[in-house]
């Protein structure tokens, strides 16, 4: 580690970008449930409440459709709200307010009106947090026009990318899961901005391609790894964006290796992994040697007990399976 | 008479026919726009505000161009009161590229922030909750402005408005809440859908002032939308009111007007119009000449028509510009991206 950077949590990172956006910018607010002197179930908000005040880090009762609303208004309105849904469960309850007004205002008023709203939550099956606490849910929002999404697997790009969404005149959903929380990484020491919309190479090879989302991304490099060991050369890109998807950095990764894995853990039917899938057989189906294969999370509700809820994630030694039948394809 | 009596009664009059024009200019639009969608003029669904015009003429005459209104489906008449030209409302309903939307909206989606008209909403609630963030927004920043939302009384039994008072009432923001009571959500009556049907008293669980009128006398609605008015910019909190009103006209045009409701209910009610009894006011008390307020009348009768005219005179939307403004990015990217 050189001296211009640090070693921070996944937490600690995105927690310092909203304090530094906060800070050069009077209009952002954040709501949620005990994200005030609480600071936050995830300690999103920790220490918030007393630099910003009550009314910039913002208690709200049990109210998810209200405060999505609300919050509709008040981006309308000049201000740049922050919704901590704490686990991003709770955003299906203001669904209506979501699909219904927030993606479709600033069509609807001819760009008149603009949509800055960050929308963040803890995604994943982690914990035995069980079923109303361990959703994905991300492709509803790549599904429809209006939102930007990014799932980010490393500290940098999460307070890199965290500081992007709040100056963004688009809603974006910023989705943290919960396994990498407590996660170090490296982190700029001065102040930095990471892009939307863009996917990144994190191990480059030339036999296969993996695309992992979120948590999926280091399970996939270990699995690189192992198969290094064989000869095996697989390159490894970590997503990062929902939506808009980088469709291009994947069909640059697939002319170069010809074989596609999507290794994701949310459910499969209509998922991320099919749209990519749809796309690269569109625009690159003169790339590939062998079928798009696609690892998800089991298509069942998340279960509670350990075993059980083991056995619905794709597991490193699931990415390694995958990648052998790809590879013998 | 007293002096200040003779003061006040020249004064009055003034602020009544300021009102009776504005109810006039969202009769004669509406009554114009009725008869386009019966001429096919006008697609989708087109509910009129006939019958109601009090309430967003006696609320809305206490508004700033920077105070916001959220509204309904039912919306033309608060898009009216708040200042958008008749002739981008009327194309906005003929879906021209000169509607206050640009043709994207139509009735239900009337969009014109320059003048505060923050939008409708073709979903009954979510209108209750962005007025309570824009009303969080303005004391956020330190503002001096005041948001309205506009319902009816279908929205007061949906969540929206229960969670809108509660945050309103307990952040003390400036909002207030107008309840156009007309008794029957598109068909079904309020009585039905309403464990209680005094929308009014609903405030006192919020812990914010509610307070019932008859939404039909506009000098009534003007006194109570003052003070609540005033209330919010004094940074006092919310107030919810209920202006007891009626649609005359079907809930939406090419819909029946009677069969749920009676035709007695219909006349009582029409007998009791709001700019009628206006009109019989003026005329009454105030001594304005039958002729004078024919010439209003008429005024308002030919800007609704000349409206129209401009409406159908105006290009239609450029299909290549679908792509523009779902979101913030230009319209190439997003041609790019879908």
């Amino acid at each position: 580690m050189n001296a211009s950077s640090r070693t921070l949590t996944f937490t600690e990172a995105a927690r310092e970008g909203l304090a530094e956006e906060m800070e050069r910018d009077a209009s952002i607010f954040v709501v949620g449930e005990g994200i005030g002197e609480r600071g936050g179930n995830f300690n999103t908000t920790l220490g918030l409440f007393d630099r910003f005040g009550p009314s910039r880090i913002r208690d709200t009762p049990i109210t998810e459709r209200g405060f999505v609303g609300m919050c509709t208004g008040a981006a309308m309105a000049g201000a740049r709200p922050v919704v901590d849904f704490m686990f991003l469960d709770f955003i299906l309850d203001a669904f209506g307010e979501l699909i219904n007004q927030v993606a479709k205002i600033q069509y609807m008023s001819s760009g008149r009106l603009r949509m800055p709203m960050v929308l963040r939550g803890c995604i994943g099956v982690g914990g035995s947090a069980a079923t109303h606490h361990s959703g994905n849910y991300y492709p509803f929002f790549l599904h429809q026009p209006g939102f930007k999404v990014v799932v980010p697997s490393t500290p940098r790009d999460a307070k890199g990318l965290l500081k992007t969404a709040i100056r963004s005149d688009d809603p974006v959903l910023f989705l943290e899961h919960k396994l990498l929380l407590a996660t170090r990484g490296e982190v700029p020491s001065e102040s930095y901005l990471e892009p939307l919309g863009r996917a990144r190479v994190r191990r480059t090879g030339r036999h296969a391609t993996v695309v992992a989302v979120g948590v999926m991304t280091s399970k996939a490099i270990a699995a690189a790894d192992s198969l290094a060991e064989s000869g095996h050369d697989i390159e490894v890109i970590d997503l990062v964006s929902i939506a808009p998807l980088d469709t291009a950095t994947i069909l640059e990764s697939v002319a170069k290796t010809g074989r596609l894995l999507i290794a994701d853990e949310d459910y499969q039917p209509c998922g991320v992994g099919a749209e990519i899938s749809a796309r690269v057989c569109a625009d690159g189906f003169d790339l590939l040697d062998a079928p798009v294969a696609r690892l998800n999370g089991a298509y069942v509700p998340i279960p509670y007990s350990p075993p059980l809820e083991q056995a619905v994630v794709p597991s490193q030694d699931a990415v390694v399976q995958a990648l052998r039948d790809l590879l013998a394809e | 008479m007293s002096v200040t009596q003779v003061v006040l009664a020249a004064a009055h009059p003034a602020r009544e026919i300021h009102l009776y024009k504005e109810m006039l200019k969202i009769r004669e639009t509406e009554l114009q726009l009725a008869r386009a969608y019966r001429d096919g003029h006008v697609m989708g669904a087109c509910h009129t505000y006939v019958g109601q015009e009090a309430v967003a003429v006696g609320v809305c005459s206490h508004l700033q161009v920077e105070d916001a209104v959220f509204s309904t489906h039912r919306g033309h008449g608060h898009a009216l009161a708040k200042g958008v030209a008749a002739t981008e409302v009327a194309a906005e309903l003929f879906g021209r590229a000169t509607g206050c939307s640009g043709g994207r909206g139509g009735s239900m989606h009337l969009f014109s922030p320059e003048v505060g008209m923050m939008g409708t909403t073709g979903i009954v609630g979510p209108n209750i909750l962005q007025a309570v963030g824009a009303g969080y927004a303005f004391q956020l920043n330190g503002e001096d402005r005041v948001a309205v939302a506009f319902f009816g009384d279908g929205a007061v039994n949906n969540g929206a408005f229960h969670e809108g008072l509660n945050l309103a009432s307990i952040w003390d923001l400036p909002v207030v809440f107008v309840c156009e009571n007309n008794l029957y959500a598109t068909e079904v009556p309020f009585a039905y859908a309403a464990g209680n049907p005094e929308v009014a008293m609903r405030a006192e669980g919020y812990g914010c002032p509610g307070r019932a009128v008859d939404g039909n006398d506009v000098m009534e609605v003007d006194t109570v939308a003052e003070e609540a008015v005033a209330r919010a910019r004094r940074g006092d909190g919310p107030t919810l009111l209920e202006c007891k009103t009626y649609r005359t006209r079907a809930h939406a045009e090419g819909m029946p007007e009677v069969g749920y409701r009676t035709q007695e209910e219909v006349d009582s009610w029409k007998a009791r119009d709001p700019i009628a009894l206006l009109r019989s006011h003026l005329m009454g008390t105030e001594r304005v000449a039958a002729d004078e307020i024919s010439a209003w009348e008429d005024e308002a009768r030919s800007e609704a028509v000349a409206a129209i005219e401009f409406a159908k005179a105006s290009p239609w939307p450029d299909p290549r510009t679908v792509f523009d403004f779902v979101d913030a990015s230009d319209s190439a990217e997003a041609a790019r991206r879908s």
